[in-house]
């Protein structure tokens, strides 16, 4: 894991989200989803939403395959508005040469982390008809591009003439889903490829998440991986339900969803129709805050569980709430790269 | 076998247009056994397309015959009569067949009547899946004796990916989880160790990516010339 660092604390990419975790810092990630155009402005304004309030940002690649603007695209604007991108690398639209030659272009434009993800299926994203691409898959790709970075080889074998990309490479992680009991033997797998952390599926059943994670320390890879928890915030309780039955690998408590019903609770006894518009804004916003609320609960649970390394905080398309989250769950401010050195 | 599936009537019309003589030609192999386009579904054409000659009131003569095998020359060789008085030839036959007739009869105009869909099976009466897409390089060996290339919707070598659940592919609730099935045929085998090593990228070549494939045998070919 540790091959050919390139600084004393052991960081092989000298991201700054590495340094953090290899200092020992419970890491805070979040996500940002690129406009479906060219609005360079709504990234900014994003970024000014996140920035100080995790370590770094995972910029989406055509998430559930509806087209945006390029990972590595947004990611540009993004370290210009001073903050660290992780991108979001799939499977689904690129073949191994448009794979390493962006990022040949990701890693000179300055970018220092990397996520693998084999990539949604273009079925129930905005164009079905294409064709999907699949020459390799996410371990593929982690294998990939850790040999770029450790072994100084393209995927062909050729060796690299000029200065090697060099990425602290990230995968995904998805405990819930099928077949359950494979799952921690899949995130050994990655780890044989190579990774050097994940974030999970997004995280509301604790205790099931506790028997994946003794399963994990029994193998040991909470030593070889950085293992941060994918959270998120509730918006509704029909979010709440909608994800519980239709989201793959996702598990949501029934208490929790009634929590979010509860929250509604003052508004419930109306008809949908006799609502004015200011009880429905109040009552977005009751949920809104339960919601916020239950997503520190959650992180509070699971940092307690051992071999969590961090949290990844998806509030998509609501970046307003991961400040609020962060604070509440008493991780801000988030430490300097100085006192991450320090430590 | 190849699976195949009839095409609408309307694009069948479409594609015969004003042609006077029509032959319909069925194949007597895989199109057979999943009723596609063996010698019932060729009458059956046939009829649907009297009727709709009659209603349109255009003259139009439009036999039939099926041959056994479409994409072999001797059996397309015995359809030659029938063939060459045809302006327009319906193959039933896969895409093989189609192809077979056009490089065969260079003057024929020939049109497909089905759609090839892929290398299945029949599952259940009126059922079929696929299970091979044919990539040229097998590795049933180390999966359990099931595809991922043709039965995993991201033909992943290293699945499940997160979308797997319940048994079923993320891609539909009626599809099972290729990686679902590999997992839970190596667990039975007591070899699911085999799951534990990350499988290296697939060499693409020997399937379609490489170009159009060609076998060539030399020891047959050497004894055909003997022969
Ligand atoms: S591995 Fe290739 S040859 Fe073997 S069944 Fe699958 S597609 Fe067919
Ligand atoms: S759910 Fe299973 S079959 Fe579907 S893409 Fe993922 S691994 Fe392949």
């Amino acid at each position: 894991m540790t091959a050919n660092p390139i600084s004393e604390d052991g960081s092989l990419s000298g991201s700054r989200l590495e340094r953090l975790l290899r200092a020992g810092h419970f890491a805070v990630t979040a996500e940002l989803g690129p406009p479906q155009s060219t609005d360079a402005g709504v990234i900014r304004a994003k970024a000014s939403l996140l920035r100080g309030a995790c370590d770094a940002v995972n910029i989406t690649d055509n998430q559930t395959a509806i087209v945006r603007m390029s990972s590595i695209g947004a990611g540009t604007i993004v370290l210009a508005e001073g903050l660290e991108p992780v991108i979001q690398m799939t499977c689904r639209d690129r073949n191994r040469l448009a794979i390493q030659a962006d990022l040949l272009g990701a890693y000179a434009l300055g970018m220092r982390n990397l996520l693998c993800l084999t990539g949604d299926h273009q079925q129930f994203g905005n164009h079905p008809t294409a064709k999907n691409v699949f020459d390799i898959d996410s371990v593929q790709l982690v294998q990939m591009v850790t040999a770029m970075r450790d072994d100084r080889v393209f995927q062909c074998g050729e060796a690299f003439d000029g200065p090697e990309p060099r990425f602290f490479v990230g995968a995904a992680a998805a405990p819930f889903g099928g077949p359950v009991e494979y799952r921690p033997y899949r995130l050994a797998k990655k780890a044989a490829a190579g990774v050097n952390f994940v974030q999970t599926q997004l995280i509301y059943d604790v205790p099931a998440f506790g028997r994946y994670m003794a399963k994990v320390r029994e193998l040991g890879l909470h030593e070889r991986v950085f293992i941060l928890a994918g959270v998120g915030p509730l918006k509704s309780p029909g979010m709440a339900r909608y994800m519980a039955k239709n989201v793959p690998g996702l598990l949501v408590p029934d208490e929790l969803i009634d929590r979010m019903t509860e929250a509604g609770a003052a508004w419930a006894g109306k008809p949908a129709e006799e609502l004015t518009p200011q009880d429905k804004k109040a009552r977005a916003a009751a949920w809104k805050a339960e919601g916020i609320r239950i997503c520190v609960e959650l992180i509070g649970r699971i940092r307690e569980i051992e071999g969590v390394a961090g949290v990844h905080i998806m509030a998509i398309e609501w970046e307003e709430a991961v400040r609020p989250i962060a604070e509440g769950a008493g991780l801000l401010p988030r430490p300097t790269l100085e006192e991450a050195a320090a430590s | 076998m190849i699976t195949a599936e009839r095409k609408p009537l309307e694009e069948v019309k479409d594609l015969i247009g004003e042609a006077r003589n029509v032959l319909v030609m069925g194949c007597g192999t895989c199109v057979t056994v999943c009723f596609a386009g063996g010698s019932r579904e060729a009458a059956e054409l046939v009829v649907s397309l009297r009727m709709a000659t009659r209603l349109a009131g255009a003259p139009r003569e439009i036999t039939e015959t099926t041959v056994q095998r479409q994409c072999e020359w001797e059996y397309l060789d015995e359809a030659r009569a029938d063939v060459e008085q045809a302006d327009v030839i319906v193959s039933l036959a896969c895409g093989i067949g189609v192809q077979a007739i056009a490089e065969r009869f260079p003057d024929a105009r020939v049109v497909p009547g089905v759609n090839t869909t892929f290398l299945g099976m029949p599952t259940e009466h009126g059922i079929w899946e696929e299970r091979c897409a044919a990539c040229g390089e097998c590795i049933l060996g180390i999966t359990a004796g099931i595809c991922p290339i043709a039965r995993c919707a991201k033909s992943l070598l290293n699945g499940p990916c997160g979308g797997s659940e319940a048994g079923h592919c993320e891609v539909s609730p009626d599809t099972p989880c290729a990686w679902q099935l590999i997992h839970d045929r190596l667990q039975r085998l007591g070899v699911l160790d085999v799951l534990m090593q990350p499988q290296p990228p697939k060499n693409w070549k020997s399937s379609r990516d490489g170009g159009p494939r060609r076998i060539v045998r030399d020891d047959l070919r050497l004894a055909g010339e003997q022969e």
